[in-house]
């Protein structure tokens, strides 16, 4: 029966900040294995949309929808147990503790370990280990033992994105992954999430700027104007519509500073 | 071994190592080292607080939280074993049932305080503990007919832990072994247990989620923990140990009062205990509370004595009077705090690093 649903879904999603709509009757459908662009002026309502669907923000109308199962009431852990993940546009992380620490903790949190009173820590080797594996993964093995505060903010980035590996969820949201990453860093992080996509059978969705990124990971593009979804199909086709060329690509001056 | 009993959380520093293991040995054989009734007073109440304030540190240093409510606990559990021991009389039964239904309350209260107000802001938490600690103290010194009211309760413990007690007639090192010293022994490897497991609690799994919660609520939500359930059982899992420090206190003095429990002077004195030995570390509640009791009882005397060897000098002898001696604790304080802002603890370790 799950078959005819698809993993994630919004139903005419809406949030409203006073008199503002920020995310405006948003139904949009996502299937396994694909990896979505959501693409949009700053102030669209990216980020909001995002918020939404991990529960960050409660939506005013409308629903989310994960395998055909209403989640709009569910609070952000328990949509994260059931399967959504997300990594965030500002550095998110618990910059007292150690890289290694930060990791292990998502590995203890879907472990499910976390009211353990009366073991020491250290004593589960799987959680360090799979701590360890997703560090090399992207890249940060040698940063493991240094305290998240005191790291440069490419590699606090990277650890952003480590977190959300670690967590493996069915769904992955990635908010602006690369930004403030050095060029030679970039293509480690967009390989790790196209291999995400293709050999675990996730679905991702990604808020991305850079339309060379873009090109390279989506299979699909949605553009979000105004909190509303105006545009969307194959890169290709998005991209050379009038409507994208004029808001998002620069043909005309970008709404600014609305809410993100 | 030894790891394995503090869980893992080993000193770190050759100096703080030391420095604990001169407090462990005086603690552990203080009344032959330190033979009188006020050392051994003191090293009680040393004993007690290392307790109390570890389990505030529990709160504060691990999971973030600002409780003033601690006090209540300590007194909840204080007052339970006294309860116990002044209704039914001097027995073992009545000193453990007091002991686990103070632990109880002390339980429910910080279940009820934690589910109606950890969902809300820090600040918000603050203010709702120190009310309900306010209501708690009035009242208790309100119903006089339960609580002896401001005068307190005096009550008689089990014989075999009373001065008039002499489990041998042989003097070991010149000291008498009588129920006091067993006293005194019970509150110590008490005090030593729950310490160890306390230290177990924050090194386990919860502990270091502990640490992910007070780092970044946000995100410890978005990677599956659920906020409130842990701040909530950091609250009880403290209030619980607050209790018990609590009736070590009720057993030892046999006698609780308002004075001896619930004051805002102790939450203050605790406050300050964690904050100079260091947050965030059990081992800094160990030299906190150790330091600042000492201090809170030798001062004056030392003063005293520095007053008598400056008499000559006018100034000087005024500074050093020994009815200033707050003012140097004050002093002290302030020093400490300046000098080192991770307390003791995080001193030692940092110099290591």
């Amino acid at each position: 029966m799950a078959k005819e649903h698809p993993i994630l879904e919004t139903r005419d999603l809406t949030i409203r900040f006073g008199g503002h709509v920020a995310v405006d009757h948003v139904s949009c459908a996502f299937e396994r294995g694909t990896l979505t662009a959501i693409v949009g002026p700053n102030g669209a309502g990216k980020t909001t949309y995002f918020n939404l669907i991990s529960g960050q923000l409660s939506a005013t109308a409308g629903s989310v929808l994960l395998n055909g199962e209403a989640i709009t009431r569910l609070s952000v852990p328990e949509r994260t147990d059931r399967g959504i993940g997300r990594a965030f546009q500002l550095t998110n992380l618990f910059p007292t503790l150690s890289v290694r620490e930060n990791v292990r903790l998502v590995a203890q949190a879907k472990a499910r370990k976390g009211f353990d009173l009366f073991s020491v820590a250290e004593s589960h080797v799987e959680l360090l280990e799979r701590a360890d594996h997703v560090l090399a993964e992207v890249r940060l093995s040698d940063q493991a033992d240094q305290t998240v505060s005191a790291l440069p903010h490419g590699d606090q980035r990277k650890l952003e994105v480590a977190l959300l590996i670690a967590l493996g969820p069915q769904v992955l949201m990635f908010d602006e992954p690369t930004a403030g990453m050095s060029v030679d860093e970039v293509p480690v992080i967009l390989e790790l999430i196209k291999k995400l996509k293709s050999d675990m059978d996730r679905t991702i969705l990604l808020v991305e700027h850079k339309m060379d990124v873009i090109r390279t990971l989506a299979d699909r593009i949605i553009i979000l104007h105004n909190g509303a979804l105006v545009a969307d199909g194959e890169p290709s086709e998005v991209i050379a519509l009038p409507i994208v060329q004029e808001a998002y690509l620069g043909k005309a001056p970008a709404s600014s500073g609305e809410v993100a | 071994m030894l790891t394995r009993l503090l869980s893992g959380d080993t000193p770190r520093s050759g100096l703080l190592t030391a420095l604990l293991l001169i407090v462990l040995i005086s603690l552990a054989f203080a009344p032959f080292l330190f033979p009188g009734t006020k050392s051994l007073e003191t090293a009680a109440r040393i004993c007690i607080f290392i307790v109390l304030v570890a389990s505030y540190d529990l709160l504060l240093g691990y999971a973030g939280i600002v409780s003033f409510a601690h006090t209540m606990f300590f007194g909840i559990g204080a007052y339970g074993t006294a309860l116990a021991l002044s209704t039914t009389g001097p027995s073992y039964g009545a000193l453990v049932w007091g002991t686990a239904a103070g632990a109880g309350v002390a339980a429910l209260f910080a279940l009820a305080i934690g589910l109606f107000s950890l969902r809300v802001k820090a600040i918000f938490f603050a203010m709702v503990t120190l009310a309900v600690a306010s209501a708690f103290a009035v009242l208790v010194s309100q119903m006089s007919w339960l609580t002896g009211g401001e005068d307190g309760l005096n009550y008689k413990i089990p014989r075999e832990l009373t001065p008039a007690f002499k489990l041998i007639k042989a003097k070991v090192f010149d000291v008498s072994i009588n129920g006091k010293i067993l006293a005194y022994y019970l509150v110590f490897f008490a005090a030593v247990i729950l310490f160890l497991v306390m230290l177990r609690i924050v090194n386990s799994p919860f502990g270091r989620t502990l640490k992910a919660v007070r780092d970044n609520a946000f995100r410890a939500e978005a990677i599956g923990y659920r906020v409130v359930w842990y701040r909530t059982t950091a609250t009880v899992l403290s209030a619980v140990m607050a209790a018990l420090a609590g009736s070590l206190l009720a057993i030892w003095l046999r006698y609780t009062g308002p004075a001896t429990t619930l004051s805002m002077e102790i939450m203050i004195d605790i406050l300050l205990m964690v904050v100079i030995g260091g947050m965030g570390t059990l081992y800094g509640a160990v030299l906190g509370a150790t330091l600042f009791i000492l201090a809170q009882t030798y001062l004056h005397y030392l003063m005293g004595v520095a007053a008598e060897a400056t008499s000559a000098v006018p100034v000087v002898s005024t500074l050093v009077a020994p009815e200033r001696w707050l003012l140097w604790l004050g002093v002290l304080f302030i020093l400490s705090v300046y000098f080192f802002p991770t307390g003791i603890v995080g001193r030692l370790r940092a110099g290591r690093a």
